[in-house]
């Protein structure tokens, strides 16, 4: 059983982070990851750093200007997949990028580097099913799951396209734009998750806009079985860049608050540490 | 060949959430090609509006000077200044067919911005531009019209500053209102079927100098040459020659020159990747991360290009050469001086082609090169780099 499926069948709903590799620096971003898992995130996304993040809202695209400034490269990104599956061997790790640096490296390469540095899927956003047959055959090879996504605007037929070739679990957009906080979301998520819910059995998660712990609750009372937070969480390394400590605190602080607003855990509040070892 | 693609090139590479627009965009365009009623409506904006059809120039200076007969094709001389206006119009009446209720554009040179502004105003459609800041001040003249036009011009200070990230921007505000807006997007680039509805909107250019130069001169032309940015004014002439026993050359910026490492020419020196939304040629980096460009005409100042001249380059159709900075303003210069036309920076990166490429033609030969647009929004940029001489 793949770390993905071990999880979910697991946990419900589960609690996904994400953050920029490195963001706010190479070594940094290592800090972050474990920091966010210590804190309780189930499954972390890192991001690799791209010069044009076009899905991506202010607040994530400054944080792939801060990493590519910090000379983060792609061999970086794996490099922290392998330190971070060091500190955590049991937690699904999922790697976010544009398709252009797996073009650039070539599928194969990237897949088997993935697979080897412990991912356990591959997130590419800009790369819709009509395409995706450039790289599922590799992702297959190397025993990666293909995170793909499923947006309000996604028709019926096509969703179905998508849902043929998913594993692991799908990713629902919550709503119509970019990464990036949100007052509120919008009132259809219920509407959302069941349409799909009925033409899989893959979990559900939903992220874009996810900011607080009332949308957290409202994600979780729709269905889904994962909830996935970047911006909010992205947001507080920049307004702590020039101190670190309060920048750990801040995260950890709220992905516990964030965390409250899922229903609370099936299983006794064991020390996390060593729950997933 | 896959629908949408140029051989390998072009496709749909944008997030899961865009793909709904691109499918309503294609079947829309599909049903308003059929369309007596549009085809109507476009004519009439095309001819009584925005003054096609454009001339073909025999300029007998410029011919007497390179020893070979030299047309402009003059697109300088379409409402607004550039050719940007035949794609403008036909995709503003094509949202209204959709029945959008607002446009979106990038600009750099703020043509784009500006014949959007121009359709938007014509059309009666509100029109927002994103415009890299960088490009906001070296283009300030074209900011100030659009504003004029009653367009909204929106700054980017994200990323370079310049036209990739504008056209960033642009994209980050489709995907958040899809349903009311259309993004109108300046350039044979970008995600299927964009560069096919760009290319066709622009090829009234290349129909229009066939006609003109068979009627004048009983045969087709042995070259034809045009700046390329993204490459729609050069697809727009191109295109109908495309089967024809002529040679078409693609200028692009050589900057400070193709070795400087600062340039635009995403053709001749960029790799195979995907950027904005199209499998084509662009600057990168070894990573895969879009490289900062340089030109001296802010509509040349890009990293990719569109994915049918990739095709046209590979299949070798197309020859692309670079043009350096020097070389545009030496050209800008001339064609003032010699025709009494001032040409965009962009378009004089085609003269000056122009000017080397007329070595290898006899004295009959016929030699077109596509003005893509007027210099009068460059004339303050030459004055200061000049020092204020001209
Ligand atoms: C006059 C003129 N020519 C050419 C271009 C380059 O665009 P394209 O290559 O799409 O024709 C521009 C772009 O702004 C322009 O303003």
């Amino acid at each position: 059983m793949s770390r993905i499926d071990d999880l979910f069948a697991r946990k419900n709903p589960v609690f996904i982070g994400f953050t920029v590799a490195g963001d706010p620096g190479i070594e940094a971003s290592l800090r972050v990851a474990t920091t966010m898992i210590d804190a309780g995130v189930d499954l972390l996304e890192i991001a690799i750093p791209y010069s044009d993040p076009v899905a991506d809202g202010p607040v994530i695209e400054r944080a792939h200007v801060r990493a590519l400034g910090a000379g983060t490269t792609p061999d970086d990104a794996f490099a922290l997949v392998r330190e971070v599956r060091g500190h955590a061997p049991a937690l699904p790790l999922v790697l976010f990028t544009y398709y252009n640096i797996i073009h650039r490296r070539g599928a194969d390469r990237f897949f088997a580097e993935a697979a080897a540095a412990g991912a356990d899927g591959v997130l590419i956003v800009d790369l819709p099913s009509e395409e995706s047959g450039e790289v599922a055959p590799y992702a297959a090879r190397h025993g990666i799951d293909r995170i793909l996504l499923i947006a309000p605007t996604t028709s019926p037929e096509r969703q179905h396209a998508i849902l043929r070739e998913a594993s692991g679990f799908v990713y629902l957009i919550s709503l119509e734009g970019v990464t990036g906080e949100r007052d509120r979301l919008p009132p259809n998520l219920t509407g959302l998750v069941g349409a799909v819910r009925e033409k899989t059995d893959l979990p559900l998660a939903v992220g874009f806009g996810v900011s607080r712990p009332e949308h957290v609750a409202a994600v979780a009372a729709a269905g889904a079985n994962g909830v996935i937070v970047g911006s909010a969480l992205v947001r507080l390394i920049e307004e702590h860049s020039s101190d670190e400590t309060a920048m750990h605190e801040a995260l950890a602080t709220a992905i516990t608050a964030l965390r409250r607003g899922l229903v609370p855990d099936p299983e006794p509040d064991i020390p996390r540490r060593a729950r997933i070892e | 060949m896959k629908a949408g693609r140029y051989g390998v090139y072009g496709g749909q590479y944008v997030p899961e959430t865009l793909m709904s627009a691109l499918i309503e965009l294609e079947e829309t365009y599909e049903r308003v090609r059929e369309d007596p009623e549009f085809s109507r409506r476009l004519s009439w904006y095309l001819h009584e509006y925005a003054g096609r059809e454009t001339p073909l120039t025999y300029c007998s200076n410029l011919s007497r000077d390179l020893g070979c007969r030299v047309y402009l094709k003059r697109e300088d001389l379409l409402h607004g200044g550039a050719h940007k206006l035949n794609n403008t119009l036909g995709q503003a009446l094509m949202a209204k067919f959709m029945g959008k209720r607002r446009l979106i554009a990038e600009t750099g040179a703020g043509q784009h911005g500006v014949a959007t502004a121009i359709a938007g105003a014509a059309l009666g459609l509100p029109v927002e531009v994103y415009m890299g800041e960088v490009d906001t001040r070296r283009q300030a003249l074209n900011a100030f019209r659009m504003e004029l036009l009653g367009a909204r011009v929106v700054p980017v200070a994200s990323g370079t500053r310049t036209l990739k990230d504008a056209i960033n921007a642009a994209m980050r505000d489709w995907v958040a209102n899809l349903g009311e807006t259309h993004y109108l997007l300046g350039s044979c680039v970008g995600p299927h079927p964009f560069p096919r509805i760009v290319r066709d909107f622009q090829s009234v250019i290349g129909e229009e100098a066939r006609r003109q130069v068979l009627e004048r001169e009983g045969r087709l032309p042995d070259t034809i040459v045009a700046c390329v940015g993204g490459g729609s004014n050069a697809i727009g002439i191109f295109y109908p020659f495309v089967n024809d026993d002529v040679a078409l050359v693609g200028v692009e910026a050589g900057g400070e020159g193709l070795e400087s490492g600062r340039h635009g020419a995403s053709l001749s020196r960029g790799s195979v990747g995907v950027f904005q939304g199209a499998l084509s040629y662009l600057l990168q980096d070894g990573d895969g991360q879009a490289l900062e460009t340089h030109s001296v005409a802010a509509g040349l100042d890009h990293p990719s290009v569109g994915p049918e001249h990739a095709m046209l380059k590979d299949s070798g159709r197309v020859r692309y050469e670079a043009v350096t900075d020097a070389e545009a303003l030496a050209a800008f210069r001339c064609l003032s001086r010699t025709e009494g036309i001032i040409p965009a920076l962009e378009s004089a990166h085609a003269v000056a082609y122009a000017l080397r490429a007329a070595d290898d033609l006899d004295r009959d030969g016929i030699l077109v090169v596509n003005l893509s647009g007027r210099g009068d929004k460059d004339v303050a940029d030459v004055a200061s780099l000049h020092g204020g001489t001209a």
